[in-house]
């Protein structure tokens, strides 16, 4: 289980907020995979995985984080959500995926969206499986968002500033 | 990691709890021998995936939570149809009702709850169309009833399903909770009228604040539910013609399942089907079929016999042990911490559940990862409309609780929209979202992490808390999630 993972790195810093994340995130993960076709036939049952935020002169844009403990993978009722065996990366089984939005509620990144196509399925970024590189890695101009082997630990559960373990336990 | 050689682990139960404590236990240790004694009748299902069932959304394979093959691929010797009866802490042993008795190093206690039912005059357990709504096999009963009683198929099992109703029609639900309100949902889905009737002066009364009671309400009402408050079903009438005699008192537990319908064994065999329900408020009501989903207790009867401190629920440390060595305890059974409430609680979830089956895995092969704790939290859907709480979303304003609330409810269903946002010493505490609930997990970010966010409320970025994003947030708690630990600011 503790095989190298590759994650995508957000850079903010190198962040222009230009989108071209989202538009090739919606194209790898529409049916045609033409942009053309994707955004004028199929944008109502396929969304983007990656969200941009920007106030200002900061931005970035932002996928499932891959948590090494993820949330998501705890709270999912269906067992939709899990980690490939083969790349480690968090992914919704959307065959399996109700909708209840139990990992909407509590990934902390904000990082999954609710596909309303049917009955309503959890879409999240699955690194882009199968391919080399994650479309959204890809097509960024500015190397705001790359893709690494990372070796160090996982977010940790008590980020710094954070008031948590604090408290008295009985 | 692997110092504990042929450790002997016994989990009473099959739900989320225990998957979480064998994913986990086969994540440290591959020796540990793992029994699972449980009295399901079928391998690993979800039980919050029901609703889905009930309403036709889903067939039975797809209620599994994880393959069939799960137990096998774990080295898990599962006992399936076996109630255990007894706990024996000193000689470390369970027994079964059948009178088998299992030795055990380690024993996890997950043996979730079991539904409370009401004393409702001439309720019957075995009255055909009375159901509680936790088991596959109550589903199953549900389903089977309304099948056999000449309701329509649900959409799913017919392509055309049309709009016909036979010849049942009215459901009643006790119970405007969680359950009730995913079992009334359901109900919908499958044609029936429903009534939901709720004791409090409001549904959803325990995790929602009034604002987004009542719009959960009126959906129901706009889509035809008759909700009614501040009553209950106070006698239940057959098709005979009178109440149902007393029979007498329900199983061990309370439990109404829908093999004792169909067994035919119960020696008070039923006068007819349920009929008619007659409320608090006087009301007589025509009823089909009768639901009672107020909720579930700790189903904690053999470890208080055991001799365990059993409060409300099993009480249990940060690794889930027990006042008795070599038990464990999680899941909806165990009273275990939460964080936002600085306590011990029952918090009947299945996030709590799954992870504290993984902690108390851990520790049972000797793996100490202490929990960070618990923070109650739900999502329904009211008609396609989500709704959520999470932690102390329902704090009235004032002493010390801050609120931030933003409601838009005109327009149909699906435009209206609420987010109330509790804040307590410049914590998040608590959120509730109705309708838009995007990004909702970076609110139980905020509160499990217990951010300060002092600033952000004093600063221009106050109102972005409403519609939020982690640009809105502190910086160093944006960088931390946004980039990792670690990050220098």
């Amino acid at each position: 289980m503790e095989k190298e993972m590759k994650r995508i790195i957000v850079h903010e810093e190198h962040c222009i907020a230009c989108g071209l994340c989202q538009v090739h995130c919606l194209v790898q993960h529409s049916t045609s995979r033409d942009i053309i076709k994707a955004f004028s036939n199929e944008r109502d049952r396929v969304l983007s995985r990656v969200t941009l935020e920007e106030d200002g002169p900061i931005s970035f844009a932002l996928q499932c984080r891959q948590c090494q403990e993820p949330a998501c993978l705890e709270a999912c009722i269906s067992g939709a959500m899990h980690r490939d065996p083969e790349t480690g990366a968090v992914v919704c089984d959307e065959d399996r995926c109700v909708g209840c939005w139990m990992c909407i509620m509590v990934c902390p990144a904000g990082a999954i969206r609710q596909n309303l196509t049917g009955h309503g399925i959890a879409s999240k970024c699955d690194l882009c499986y199968g391919s080399e590189l994650p479309a959204c890695v890809v097509h960024c101009p500015n190397e705001a968002l790359t893709y690494e082997e990372v070796d160090d630990d996982p977010p940790s559960p008590e980020p710094a500033g954070s008031k948590a373990g604090q408290g008295g336990r009985s | 990691v692997n110092g504990v050689p042929n450790v002997k682990i016994v989990i009473i139960g099959n739900s989320a709890t225990a998957v979480g404590a064998i994913e986990s236990i086969r994540q440290h240790n591959q020796r540990a021998e793992i029994v699972v004694v449980t009295q399901e009748s079928s391998l690993i299902y979800s039980r919050p995936m029901l609703s889905h069932y009930l309403a036709g959304e889903i067939d039975e394979e797809r209620l599994c939570y994880r393959g069939s093959d799960f137990y096998t691929e774990h080295g898990v010797k599962a006992i399936l149809d076996s109630e255990v009866v007894a706990i024996e802490p000193q000689e470390h042993r369970i027994r079964t009702r059948s009178g088998e008795a299992i030795r055990y190093d380690k024993l996890l206690i997950c043996t979730g709850g079991v539904p409370i039912v009401p004393p409702i005059a001439g309720l019957d357990p075995s009255t055909p169309g009375v159901f509680t709504f936790t088991t596959l096999a109550d589903t199953q009963g549900v389903i089977e009833y309304l099948r056999r009683a000449g309701q329509r198929p649900a959409p799913q099992d017919v392509a055309d399903a049309g709009n016909q109703i036979g010849d049942i029609c009215e459901a009643v639900v006790v119970g405007g909770g969680m359950i009730g309100i995913k079992a009334t949902d359901a109900l919908v889905s499958r044609g029936l009228h429903v009534t939901m009737v709720e004791l409090a002066p409001r549904i959803l009364s325990a995790g929602f604040d009034e604002v987004a009671s009542d719009m959960v309400s009126r959906i129901f009402t706009e889509g035809g539910v008759d909700v009614l408050t501040e009553n209950t079903v106070t006698a239940v009438h057959t098709e005979s013609g009178s109440e149902t005699a007393l029979g007498p008192t329900p199983a061990p537990g309370g439990h109404i399942s829908a093999g004792h319908i169909q067994s035919g064994s119960e020696t008070h065999a039923p006068e007819g089907r349920i009929s008619a329900v007659t409320l608090k408020d006087g009301r007589t009501l025509r009823c089909d079929v009768l639901i009672l989903g107020i909720g579930v207790r700790p189903n904690a009867r053999i470890a208080e016999e055991a001799g365990l401190d059993v409060r409300r629920g099993i009480v249990v440390d940060e690794y889930m042990r027990t006042s008795e060595p070599d038990i464990y305890a999680a899941g909806d059974v165990a009273e275990a911490y939460d964080l936002v409430v600085d306590m011990n609680r029952t918090v009947a979830i299945w996030p709590n559940a799954y992870r504290q089956g993984a902690i108390a895995g851990a520790h049972m092969v000797g793996v100490a990862r202490a929990d960070q704790g618990g923070v109650a939290m739900n999502t329904i859907e009211a008609l396609g409309v989500p709704a959520m709480a999470i932690g102390n979303a329902n704090a009235p304003e004032g002493e010390g609780y801050q609120v931030l609330s933003e409601l838009h409810e005109r327009g149909d269903k699906i435009a209206r929209t609420y987010r109330r946002l509790v804040i307590k010493d410049d914590l998040l505490v608590g959120a509730i979202l109705v309708g838009n609930i995007e990004r909702a997990g970076i609110y139980t970010g905020l509160i499990r992490n217990k951010i300060p966010i002092g600033d952000v409320l004093a600063g221009p970025r106050r109102q972005n808390l409403m519609n939020v994003n982690l640009l809105s947030l502190p910086d160093t708690y944006r960088k931390h999630v946004v980039t990792g630990a670690g990050i220098e600011v």
